[in-house]
């Protein structure tokens, strides 16, 4: 009655090893390492770049206790943290700006246990320390910045095709042109909707005038907005890369968010920083017709704006924006001819074009290199334009510091942000709490295992002892389990580990009292010990699809923390079920099943009311 | 070693009376401080900004009050959390600052003042975002009453379904009259811990309602809430050491997790206690009231029975 089949102890036991292996690789703990990984996917990691970083290291005497190469790039792992921040800046220097070099964590289990895919549990932020962002696309902006490509772009189409036009205007969601004569409006008109195919063009007379009125589409403004997010996505990525995360999670949340996390990041106000930074590269034209001293008077020209040139004096400049930095390919610091800090700037075919036509129309006259951050601008630098600047190498100086050329090139070259974004969340552990979190959880989990345990030892004996153990097993299972899966272990994750501990106790618990109340009827141990595992299992089950309910509905509503205490939540129960029933029972059945005369079930002393007078 | 030595049915049904009284004033009392004063909102819901900062000796709070002042915030809070060296610092939300960067001037304002000052943790929350998330957490509580009352509705019939709910909410009504009342912060986790509790004080209902259901078939001859006294009684034992293993875990929460899981494991606390007695002394008397009867539960699982016994 009391046997299980071969298999049955065969399951438990495979089980039981699968756990141990998999929950291993969390206690042999993870040392500083340093990632190298290529900036494009273009380049190729391969047993020549591991060569590359051999023999940096070993020019500067660094010697890495292990090192890898895999599929995304090499990890190098080393002893301390003063030998792997040396390491990462010899490696920085030596593989230059085509590399990302981060700081990262590797785990210090033996080859043969990750060689089998066991990894140590997936710590959250608030256990590792690290910075959780939500930041929200504005999508009016989107459309607003498209529509000021799509003016500049139809400028420079009404002035390739030779077309007159009086002016072009830009209001909230359209574009005005107005002409002089019904004809070139009409040409125009053919050109614009030839040429834009995202615009509806109507025309409108007004005051004798001919206008021609262009706004998005619809089904433009919800791909440009779809796309908006896209790129932003790619830009937060690219800029990520630069900042040299080991392990960056940035994902669509959402139609309009995005969440970046950085694990380990330290310095969160360089990040915040980085990330924010909304700034684009414009070049427009030095309004030179007009007089700086009435416009500092307050009496700014229409179709200008009063700016501050960088380390200089104010200057007028015009609305009409000629390029943008969407144009641009690639961006890198350098110096000019001069010996000055410069960033070198790499046009794409149709900027280059562009950048051609204004060079060669304005020859000696000035143009302006501006960076445009949250509606602050900020005048780079106004050159006089000497010649044609053909093949879209453009470079611009004026007074920076190397420091700041190496920002603008980044952020150049990162790409600018379609739309801009709004940090709507922030969530920063510094990593000192994250080590607390981490010892506060264990010590709570351990502490409540061990009050239980001993309870349980003496308040039901021997059978108490073998609910111990199968608690023990749901703990392995559990944290085997979510190192499988490699889910955040948040600590209300750790928290729920503690908590489904001390309710996986309770099938034990309704088993064991379920034995002592057949003993009590008087049935033999055998048939009680029977009588108790199968009675008790249907309220077992009950009981904890209950909590499953709401284990899962907590992870369907839940965000970040709470959804990590879901997860574990929901995997305890899952766990617990089989440990409980299948692995208590399996020890029961082992060590008492065999016995053809059993006296007595070692569970405790088991009160039998005198029933006389009853 | 046995806890329980009860020889005769402890008559909980004919207490209905003076138990629903107790419950109905604790109710009643939980709703009124909910209403009088209100939850004590934390940063998730309300939005703002909560910043812990940790200095390497006792932390001056009126120092650190004046510095943030200075900066034209003199409505946020300061005080110490955990520990006399760690500091938090709440920044209400405000439409005209509430940009991330809120969080950096104030760490440079404190580090200008004592460059000793380590950042712990930084939370912004946008109004938006709060929102959302008392949005999603209510409706993450009728997602759970209603799988709930539904699960029992089919494991054993709708009065132990409504029973079950009903004694439930009512717990999950009391702790918020606990954070109400003493102005615990009522922040996500302690949302978590709620929902956590109403699906796990469910079980002790289950356990009763069980019992119940298996009474009916054996006890013939004995009235319902005879029956139902039957039940309660002899699953009291295995009541009191889960709960008490269960709370074991919460106290070691309570004393080693920190100041991150106090609230947290004071949620579970408080719900355990009224679970046990929600379950015992609310959800039976309910189905008593609901009038369930033998027929309700044993006929059509005749035929089930005869097919579970067998293994």
């Amino acid at each position: 009655m009391n046997r299980y089949p071969f298999w049955k102890y065969l399951i438990i036991l495979v089980s039981v090893l699968l756990g141990l292996f998999y929950t291993l690789p969390n206690f042999f703990g993870e040392s500083p390492a340093v990632q190298v990984s290529p900036l494009r996917s273009a380049v190729k990691v391969d047993t020549a770049l591991l060569q590359r970083v051999e023999e940096a290291l070993k020019k500067a005497n660094i010697v890495p206790s292990g090192m890898f190469l895999e599929k995304g790039g090499i990890k190098a792992r080393f002893v301390d943290t003063d030998m792997q921040l040396k390491a990462k800046d010899v490696l920085q220097a030596a593989l230059g700006v085509n590399y990302v070099v981060a700081l990262n964590l590797l785990p210090n289990s033996p080859q043969w246990l990750t060689s089998i895919g066991a990894l140590p549990m997936y710590l959250g932020l608030d256990l590792r320390g690290g910075v959780h962002f939500m930041l929200q696309v504005d999508m009016k902006g989107a459309l607003t910045k498209a529509l000021d490509r799509h003016s500049a772009d139809i400028r420079g189409s009404l002035r390739e095709q030779k077309i007159q036009y009086a002016g072009l205007d830009k209001e909230g969601s359209q574009i005005t042109i107005k002409f002089r004569e019904a004809e070139s409006r009409s040409k125009a008109e053919a050109e614009i909707s030839k040429t834009y195919v995202d615009l509806t063009v109507r025309q409108r007379d007004e005051g004798g005038e001919f206008l021609l009125t262009a706004t998005l589409k619809e089904e433009a403004q919800k791909r440009i907005q779809d796309s908006a997010v896209q790129q932003n996505i790619t830009t937060l990525r690219n800029r990520v890369n630069e900042l040299g995360v080991a392990e960056p999670i940035i994902q669509q949340a959402g139609a309009d968010r995005v969440v970046v996390q950085l694990p380990g990041v330290q310095d969160t106000a360089k990040a915040k920083d980085i990330l924010g930074r909304t700034a684009t590269l414009e070049v427009r034209m030095v309004d030179e017709e007009r007089d700086v001293e009435s416009a500092l008077r307050g009496q700014i020209p229409f179709g200008s704006e009063l700016h501050t040139e960088r380390g200089g004096g104010p200057i007028l400049i015009k609305k009409q924006v000629v390029l943008t930095g969407d144009r641009i390919n690639d961006a890198q610091a350098g110096f000019d001819s001069n010996n000055q800090p410069a960033v070198h700037i790499n046009l794409d075919n149709n900027g280059s074009r562009i950048f051609k036509q204004l060079t060669r129309d304005n020859v000696g006259k000035r143009m302006a290199i501006l960076l445009i951050e949250k509606n602050l601008v900020e005048v780079v630098t106004a050159p006089v334009i000497r010649e044609e600047i053909g093949g879209g190498r453009v470079q611009i100086s004026g007074r920076m510091t190397t420091e700041e050329a190496r920002d603008v090139a980044l952020l150049l070259r990162a790409g600018a942000l379609a739309a801009p974004m709004d940090i709507i969340e922030e969530r920063t552990v510094g990593p000192s709490l994250g080590a607390d979190n981490i010892s506060r959880g264990f010590n709570s989990t351990l502490y409540g295992f061990l009050a239980v345990a001993v309870f349980m030892s003496i308040y039901y004996l021997m059978f108490g002892f073998i609910s111990v153990v199968a608690l023990g097993v749901n703990l392995l299972l559990l944290i085997g389990l979510l190192s499988i899966l490699q889910a955040t272990l948040t600590l209300p994750g750790m928290a729920a580990i503690a908590l489904t501990l001390g309710m996986a106790i309770d099938a034990n618990v309704l088993i064991n009292e379920r034995i002592r109340d057949e003993l009590r009827n008087g049935i033999s141990p055998q048939a009680a010990i029977n009588a108790g595992y199968e009675r008790a299992f249907g309220t077992i089950l009950d009981s904890n699809v209950t909590t499953l309910i709401s284990g899962l509905a907590l992870f369907a509503f839940g965000t970040g923390p709470v959804k990590g205490f879901a997860v574990v939540l929901c995997l305890g129960i899952l766990t617990s079920m089989f440990s409980a029933v299948t692995v208590s029972r399996g020890m029961v059945n082992l060590m008492y099943g065999s016995r053809r005369k059993l006296d007595k079930v070692p569970i405790g002393q088991v009160w039998k009311p005198t029933n006389d007078k009853r | 070693m046995e806890f329980f030595r009860i020889k005769r049915d402890i008559p909980f049904m004919s207490w209905g009376k003076y138990t629903t009284t107790i419950s109905l004033v604790t109710f009643i009392l939980a709703v009124f401080f909910l209403f009088s004063k209100g939850l004590n909102l934390g940063v998730d819901f309300t939005g703002g900004t909560v910043m812990e900062v940790g200095y390497s000796q006792t932390a001056d709070l009126n120092r650190v009050r004046g510095v943030v002042a200075k900066l034209g915030m003199g409505d946020a809070s300061v005080q110490n959390f955990g520990t006399s060296r760690d500091v938090l610092i709440r920044l209400p939300a405000k439409p005209e600052m509430s940009s991330a960067r809120l969080s950096e001037k104030v760490l440079s304002a404190l580090q200008q003042d004592d460059s000793t000052v380590e950042m712990r943790r930084v939370e912004f929350v946008g109004p938006q975002v709060g929102k959302e998330l008392v949005e999603n957490g209510a409706l993450a509580l009728l997602v759970v009453s209603f799988g709930i009352v539904a699960y029992l509705a089919i494991r054993f019939e709708w009065k132990f379904g409504v029973a079950g709910i009903i004694a439930n909410l009512h717990d999950v009504v009391i702790i918020l009259g606990f954070f109400a009342f003493f102005q615990w912060e009522f922040s996500l986790t302690v949302l978590a811990a709620i929902l956590a509790i109403l699906g796990y004080s469910v079980n002790e209902s289950v356990v009763i309602f069980d019992r119940i259901r298996e009474n009916f078939r054996k006890m013939r001859k004995a009235t319902v809430a005879q029956t139902i006294d039957n039940a309660i009684t002899r699953t009291m034992s295995r009541t009191v050491i889960t709960h008490g293993s269960t709370q074991m875990v919460v106290v070691s929460m309570l004393l080693f997790g920190g100041e991150a899981l106090h609230y947290f494991a004071l949620a579970l606390t408080i719900g355990i206690l009224f679970g046990i007695y929600s379950s015992v002394l609310v959800a039976s008397p309910i189905i008593m009231l609901l009038g369930v009867t033998r027929e309700d539960l044993v006929k059509p699982e005749k035929k089930k029975e005869e097919t579970e016994a067998l293994p």
